[in-house]
C-alpha cells in the first residue's frame, strides 16, 4: 500500500505552480490561489484518503463514499445549530459538531460495509459498484426527506478574521482546514506505518489470505478501514460546510468524484498518493479557474474548471498509468 | 441464444411469429390500458434498450469499465439537434443526420479509446467519467464567444424523423385506420432496436466477439493467442459509441429538444446499472435490465402518490422522492440476491462460480 518516497507529485506541483511569466498578473494573485486551492486540496485529500484506504484493502470503490461525507457536513450543520442553541461556545460547539458528525458516519460505514459490500466480497466485480451506487442514492434521497432540497447556511463557528501574509489573505477557517488536515494526514500515515494495527491493515491490503494465516482478522481491518475513512468524511465534510458556509443534500456527489479523481491521480490504494493527489488537485483547479481567462484570452472562462481538473487526470494517467505514486500493477484482474 | 431458452415444443416460426404480433400490438394495448403516458415510456425504454445494448458491447463483451459512456448519446443527439433545428437554419434529411451522428459519436469513441488503452479497471472508469463530464461541461458553455450550442438553454424544435415523406411526430392514415404518432415512433424505434439486437448477436459470435471475450477474461492471454488487442479494444470502444450515437439522434427528434442536463453522470451511471443488472454480456438479460430499470422507475412515479393516498390517507412522502429512494433500494436488492444480473448468461455463471 505504500511505497517508498518519491517525489513525483512534488516535481509535478512545482512545475504546475510555475506557469510562463506574462500570465501571473502579480505574485500576490498567484499566491492568493495556491493558498485558496491548498484548503480545498486539504479537503480533497481528507476525502481522497477514505476512497485510498478501502480500495487499498478491498480493492473497490466505495461509490457511496461522497455521500458519506454530505451526511457528515448537514450532521455537523444540524448538531451546531443546536449546541448553539444551548449557548455553548462555538470552540466547543466545534469539536462537539465533529464528534457528533464523525459517529454518526462511522455508524454510517459500518452499515454501508455490512449491506453492500460485505455480502459481495466474491461476487463479480461490478456487483460492489452497484450497490454503491444504490447505496449512494438512498443516502441522498434520506438526506432529502430529512432536510429538504434548500441550501442550509453553516452557523459561523469559527472567528471571521483574515491574517495577511505577505500580501495573501488567509482566513482563520482556511488556517484550520490545512492544520487539521495535515495532523490528521499525519497520524493516519504513523498510524498505518508506524503501528502493530497499521502493519495489520498493510497485510491485509497486501495478500488477505496470508495475513489471515498470519492471525490477522481480516474482517475487523476491513470495518476498521471503513471507520476511519467515515471519521475522515465526517470531519471533511464540516470544514468544507464551514469554508463555504452552506450545505446541501447533493453536495456529497460532486466532491465525492473529485476527491476520488484526486486519490486515481496520486494513485489509488497509496495514502500519501491520496495526499498529494488532492493537493494537487485543489491546486490545479484553484489556478486553472484562476487563469484560465488569460491563458485563452477571454475564450473560456471559470466555467472550465471541472474541466481543467478532468483533463490533468487523463492526462497524468496516461503517462502514468497507476498514477504519480502508484506501484506499477503488473496485471490485475 | 434467447430462442434456445424458450420451450422446444412449439415450433421456431410459430414462435418468431407470435413474439412479431405481441411487440406489434403492445403499443395499442398499452395506450387503450394505460393512456399515452406510458406510450411515451415504451418509446424511452427502446431508446434505453439501444443504449444499454451499446454499452453491452464495451463493458459486457471486452470488459472494459465506461462511466461515460452517455457522452456518445450526448454527441449522436447534438448532431442531430445542430443539423436539424432553427438553431442553425440547416434541416438536413434524417438519413443523413443518424448515420453522421453515430460516425461523429464512434469518432468521439475511438478518441477517448486511444490514449485510455493502457489503463484497466478503475482508472478507465475513471477516465471515462472524466471524458463524460468534460463533454457535457463543452455543451453546457459552448454558447460563446461562438455559440455553437446554445449553452445551458439547449436546442429547441428540433425536426421529428421523416419517413417516406412522413413526420413521425404527426399521426398517420393508413387503410382508414388512423396510428397515433406515438405508435409511429415506437415502430421506428422498435426496427432500429432490433437492429442493433441483431448486430450484438451477430458480433457477440463472430471472431471479434471471441476476440472481446478473450480480452475481457485474461488480457495478457489473449495478447499471447496473436489477438491484436489494442485494435480490438478500439474497436468495442468505436462500436459501442456509434450505438449511442444512433439512440442520441433518436432521442434528440423524439424530444424535439435538447440539453446538457439530459446527458448527466447519473444518466451513464444508470445505462451502466441497466447491463449489470440485466446481466452483463447477454443480450436478452440487458434488455430486460433496459426496460426494468425504465419503466419500474416510473411505475413508482404513477404509483407512490395515490398508494400512500390510499393507505395513509395523505401523501407523506414526496413521490419524485420515494420514486428515487426505492429504484436505489431495488440496485441494492438485486445485486445481493443476484449479483450477476437477473438473467445472466449461463456461460458466464460458471465462470463467475469457478472462480
Amino acid at each position: 500500500m505504500v511505497v517508498p518516497y518519491k517525489p513525483y507529485g512534488q516535481l509535478a506541483l512545482l512545475v504546475l505552480c510555475l506557469p510562463p511569466y506574462r500570465i501571473i498578473r502579480g505574485v500576490d494573485i498567484f499566491l492568493q490561489q495556491v493558498a485558496n486551492g491548498l484548503t480545498l486540496g486539504s479537503i480533497y485529500a481528507l476525502v481522497a484518503l477514505g476512497y485510498t484506504l478501502v480500495y487499498g484493502i478491498l480493492g473497490l470503490i466505495n461509490f457511496a463514499h461522497g455521500e458519506v461525507v454530505m451526511v457528515g457536513a448537514l450532521t455537523a450543520l444540524a448538531a451546531s445549530k443546536f449546541l448553539l442553541a444551548a449557548a455553548l461556545p462555538p470552540a466547543v460547539v466545534f469539536v462537539l459538531a465533529f464528534l457528533l458528525a464523525a459517529a454518526v458516519c462511522m455508524a454510517l460505514g459500518i452499515v454501508i460495509e455490512r449491506i453492500a459490500y460485505r455480502p459481495l466480497r466474491n461476487a463479480p466485480r461490478l456487483a460492489p459498484l452497484i450497490t454503491a451506487i444504490g447505496v449512494s442514492i438512498i443516502l441522498q434521497q434520506l438526506a432529502m426527506m430529512l432536510w429538504g432540497r434548500s441550501y442550509h447556511a453553516m452557523p459561523q463557528l469559527l472567528p471571521e478574521m483574515a491574517f495577511a501574509l505577505g500580501g495573501v489573505q488567509i482566513t482563520v477557517i482556511q488556517l484550520v482546514i490545512i492544520g487539521v488536515a495535515g495532523l490528521t494526514m499525519a497520524a493516519l500515515l504513523v498510524l498505518v506505518n508506524r503501528t502493530r494495527l497499521g502493519r495489520a491493515m498493510r497485510a491485509t491490503a497486501e495478500s488477505p489470505s496470508i495475513a489471515a494465516l498470519m492471525g490477522v482478522d481480516a474482517n475487523r481491518i476491513i470495518v476498521l478501514a471503513f471507520l476511519i475513512g467515515s471519521a475522515l468524511a465526517a470531519l471533511a465534510g464540516m470544514l468544507v460546510a464551514s469554508n463555504y458556509g452552506i450545505a446541501h443534500y447533493n453536495m456529497g456527489f460532486m466532491l465525492g468524484l473529485k476527491a476520488f479523481t484526486a486519490a486515481v491521480l496520486g494513485g489509488i490504494g497509496n495514502l500519501a498518493g491520496a495526499v498529494v493527489g488532492g493537493l494537487l488537485l485543489g491546486v490545479i483547479e484553484a489556478l486553472g479557474a484562476g487563469y484560465i481567462g488569460d491563458l485563452t484570452g477571454g475564450v473560456l472562462g471559470s466555467q472550465y474548471q471541472d474541466v481543467f481538473a478532468f483533463f490533468v487526470l487523463i492526462g497524468v494517467l496516461v503517462l502514468r498509468p497507476a498514477g504519480l505514486l502508484g506501484e506499477r500493477v503488473a496485471e490485475r484482474a | 441464444m434467447s430462442a434456445g431458452m424458450n420451450n422446444a415444443r412449439m415450433p421456431r416460426n410459430v414462435q418468431l411469429a407470435l413474439a412479431v404480433i405481441a411487440l406489434a400490438v403492445l403499443p395499442f394495448m398499452v395506450s387503450a390500458g394505460l393512456g399515452n403516458t406510458w406510450l411515451r415510456v415504451l418509446d424511452f425504454a427502446l431508446l434505453y434498450v439501444m443504449l444499454a445494448l451499446g454499452l453491452n458491447i464495451v463493458v459486457g463483451f471486452a470488459g472494459l469499465l465506461d462511466l461515460g459512456y452517455i457522452a456518445f448519446y450526448a454527441v449522436g443527439a447534438y448532431v442531430y439537434a445542430l443539423l436539424a433545428s432553427p438553431h442553425f437554419g440547416l434541416h438536413w434529411p434524417v438519413w443523413a443526420i443518424l448515420p453522421l451522428g453515430a460516425l461523429a459519436a464512434c469518432g468521439f469513441g475511438v478518441v477517448l479509446g486511444a490514449p485510455t488503452l493502457r489503463l484497466r479497471g478503475d482508472y478507465l472508469a475513471i477516465v471515462t467519467l472524466g471524458f463524460g463530464e468534460i463533454v457535457r461541461i463543452f455543451m453546457n458553455n459552448l454558447n460563446a464567444p461562438v455559440n455553437i450550442t446554445n449553452g445551458p438553454k439547449g436546442i429547441a424544435s428540433i425536426d421529428p424523423i421523416q419517413v417516406g415523406g412522413h413526420a413521425l411526430a404527426q399521426p398517420l392514415e393508413i387503410f382508414g385506420v388512423t396510428v397515433p404518432a406515438l405508435v409511429l415512433t415506437y415502430y421506428f424505434f422498435l426496427a432500429l432496436a432490433l437492429l442493433v439486437m441483431l448486430a450484438g448477436l451477430r458480433l457477440q459470435n463472430s471472431r471479434i466477439g471471441r476476440a472481446w471475450a478473450a480480452i475481457r477474461e485474461d488480457e495478457m492471454a489473449a495478447k499471447a493467442c496473436g489477438i491484436n488487442t489494442r485494435n480490438i479494444k478500439l474497436l468495442a470502444f468505436a462500436m459501442g459509441a456509434s450505438f449511442g450515437g444512433l439512440a442520441g439522434g433518436l432521442f434528440a427528434s423524439f424530444q424535439e429538444f435538447v440539453s446538457p442536463e439530459s446527458f448527466s453522470l447519473m444518466e451513464s451511471i444508470m445505462v451502466l446499472c441497466m447491463v449489470v443488472l440485466g446481466g452483463m454480456g447477454h443480450i436478452p438479460g440487458v434488455i430486460l435490465g433496459a426496460l426494468v430499470l425504465t419503466v419500474l422507475p416510473e411505475a413508482f412515479r404513477h404509483g407512490a402518490g395515490p398508494v400512500q393516498q390510499a393507505v395513509f390517507g395523505q401523501v407523506l412522502v414526496d413521490p419524485e422522492n420515494l420514486r428515487m429512494l426505492l429504484f436505489g433500494l431495488a440496485l441494492v436488492a438485486v445485486m445481493l440476491y443476484r449479483p450477476s444480473g437477473l438473467w445472466p448468461d449461463p456461460r458466464h455463471r460458471q465462470e463467475f462460480n469457478s472462480r
